[in-house]
């Protein structure tokens, strides 16, 4: 379709088209959060804003959040402190630039397109150490540091285990990733797609990964000093990392837009998968305590790096003997 | 068997993991398939039970301004103002009585603490429990009710529960079933000179 219009225009609708998608996406995550947990809790969630079952309650908190007052402490380094939450939540907009819903419904098709989403969302946190330095506050600085050394160690494992399904398709690009992929790769990539939901999450500091932030230790880590608009995007960044990890966790292990009937439904079948992982990251969240440093580290470096690397080695013996 | 030989502070034996986290997975899960517990209030009215203490109502007939609940008070947030007015005799001749007259009765609401102790102390039945609780003010000062509010909650008060069955008579029934005294016989009072 490209061919046709416009490179400029094209250029423009892309863009608009994955920025509509990073508003709203995240949106529909953080509801469904609301609403899931709400009901594993017994309890019924947002029900007055919007009318219908409080659809509209992430659309006031972003209203209420917009008319706060931007506070900057006075010790803080003024310009790190204000570009932290850009640097948290743009890295997530590219990352989802480049995640196919199907070979033809992808904003920027990249040849090493994993490897890609990799390095964007590793950026990301960069945006939580700003913060954490530039806040001039022990609690965010704290915060900051559990931040780094847990990206640190959750990178690794996370890196290993789309090593090895980028090793069994032969390819680093995520279109060609889900092409390769086959039923089978449920069973004998499992221990990978394990290690990397896991990964993911602690990646994305959720429950019960989210040592960083314990709000009943270092009230709010890294975020502490935020206020109003600059903190909603901190919150933003969290929901869109969901939805970019949900996406790419579809797209590696799940086989993205293949399913049953019609190759139209593609797109469909990803987003559709993408949720489910979506909720089952949520279902932790709601099940499960937060894990102490030491466990953190612990489960990282004696538990998902040796699989990793298993995965690894397994997926590199089957490629040799298959081909 | 050699789980017994342990010593008792040692926890028993870990079985990993996985269980648990499984058996807290299953756990919110099945939460979510029931249905949830939260009344919807202000669209539904919560079932209150009959003893419930929401507010305290006046009846304000029954009130002898004798202050015995202004004094037990535990945190002086009862207000009673009242003269003293004198009755013509009724009969010729007669004695002319004083009484009470209550000017002003209020609670401040704002320091009630709900302990109830007015309610039991008042010997007349003037002050009563009612479960109306929607009575919430944006100024605090607004919390001082006077007695003609106080007396609006009055209707509101549920009659009092049913005795069990096995308790005993109420004490006006017990009074009233007994039967009258004999008249002492008395010997005509001799007279002394």
């Amino acid at each position: 379709m490209g061919a046709a219009l416009n490179p400029v225009l094209e250029v423009v609708l892309r863009s608009v088209s994955v920025l509509t998608a990073f508003l709203v996406l995240p949106l529909v995550v953080g509801q469904m959060e609301h609403k899931v947990m709400a009901h594993m809790q017994g309890r019924l969630g947002p029900m007055y804003a919007g009318g219908f079952h409080g659809w509209a309650q992430l659309v006031a908190d972003g209203v209420k959040f917009v008319q706060k007052e931007d506070i900057t402490p006075r010790a803080a380094d003024r310009w790190v402190f204000k570009l932290a939450p850009a640097v948290a939540l743009v890295p997530y907009l590219v990352a989802l630039a480049v995640i196919p819903l199907s070979p033809t419904v992808v904003a920027a098709d990249v040849d090493a397109g994993a490897l890609f989403v990799l390095a964007a969302s590793a950026v990301g946190i960069l945006g939580l150490l700003m913060a954490g330095w530039s806040s001039a506050n022990k609690y965010a600085l704290l915060g900051g540091m559990r931040a780094a050394a847990q990206l640190l160690s959750y990178e690794l494992p996370l890196v290993l285990s789309v090593a090895s399904v980028a090793l069994a398709a032969g390819s680093v690009s995520l279109t060609g990733i889900a092409d390769a992929w086959h039923p089978l790769w449920l069973l004998w990539q499992l221990p990978g797609a394990l290690v990397f939901l896991v990964a993911a999450v602690a990646e994305l500091q959720r429950p019960p990964f989210d040592m960083p932030l314990a709000d009943s230790e270092i009230v709010m880590g890294p975020f502490t000093e935020y206020t109003g608009l600059r903190f909603a995007f901190f919150l933003l960044s969290e929901y869109a990392g969901i939805v970019v990890m949900s996406l790419l966790f579809a797209v590696l292990f799940l086989g993205g837009w293949r399913g049953p009937f019609s190759d139209a439904l593609g797109p469909f079948y990803t987003l559709f998968k993408g949720a489910l992982i979506a909720v089952l990251i949520i279902w932790m969240r709601v099940s499960w305590p937060r894990l102490r440093e030491d466990q953190l580290q612990r489960l990282a470096w004696l538990v998902l790096v040796p699989i990793a690397l298993a995965q690894l080695a397994l997926t590199a013996v089957w490629v040799v003997l298959s081909s | 068997m050699t789980d017994h030989q342990h010593s008792q502070g040692t926890p028993p034996k870990s079985r990993g993991a996985l269980p648990g986290l499984l058996k807290g997975l299953a756990t919110t899960a099945r939460t979510l398939a029931k249905p949830t517990h939260t009344a919807e209030y202000p669209d539904n009215q919560p079932h209150l039970p009959p003893r419930t203490r929401g507010v305290i109502a006046l009846l304000e007939e029954n009130c002898t301004s004798c202050m015995l609940c202004a004094r037990e008070c535990p945190d002086w947030c009862i207000y009673i103002d009242s003269h003293k007015e004198t009755l013509p005799a009724t009969t010729e001749g007669g004695r002319e009585r004083q009484r009470n007259v209550l000017d002003r009765f209020a609670i401040d609401f704002s320091l009630c603490m709900y302990c109830g102790i007015c309610v039991e102390v008042c010997p007349f039945d003037a002050l009563h429990w009612s479960p109306e609780f929607e009575y919430a003010e944006v100024d605090i000062l607004d919390l001082l009710h006077e007695k003609t509010r106080l007396g609006q909650w009055m209707p509101t008060v549920p009659p009092p529960p049913a005795l069990d069955p096995s308790s005993a008579e109420a004490q006006e029934i017990t009074a009233a079933n007994k039967p009258p005294r004999k008249a002492p016989e008395r010997k005509a009072p001799e007279v002394t000179t």
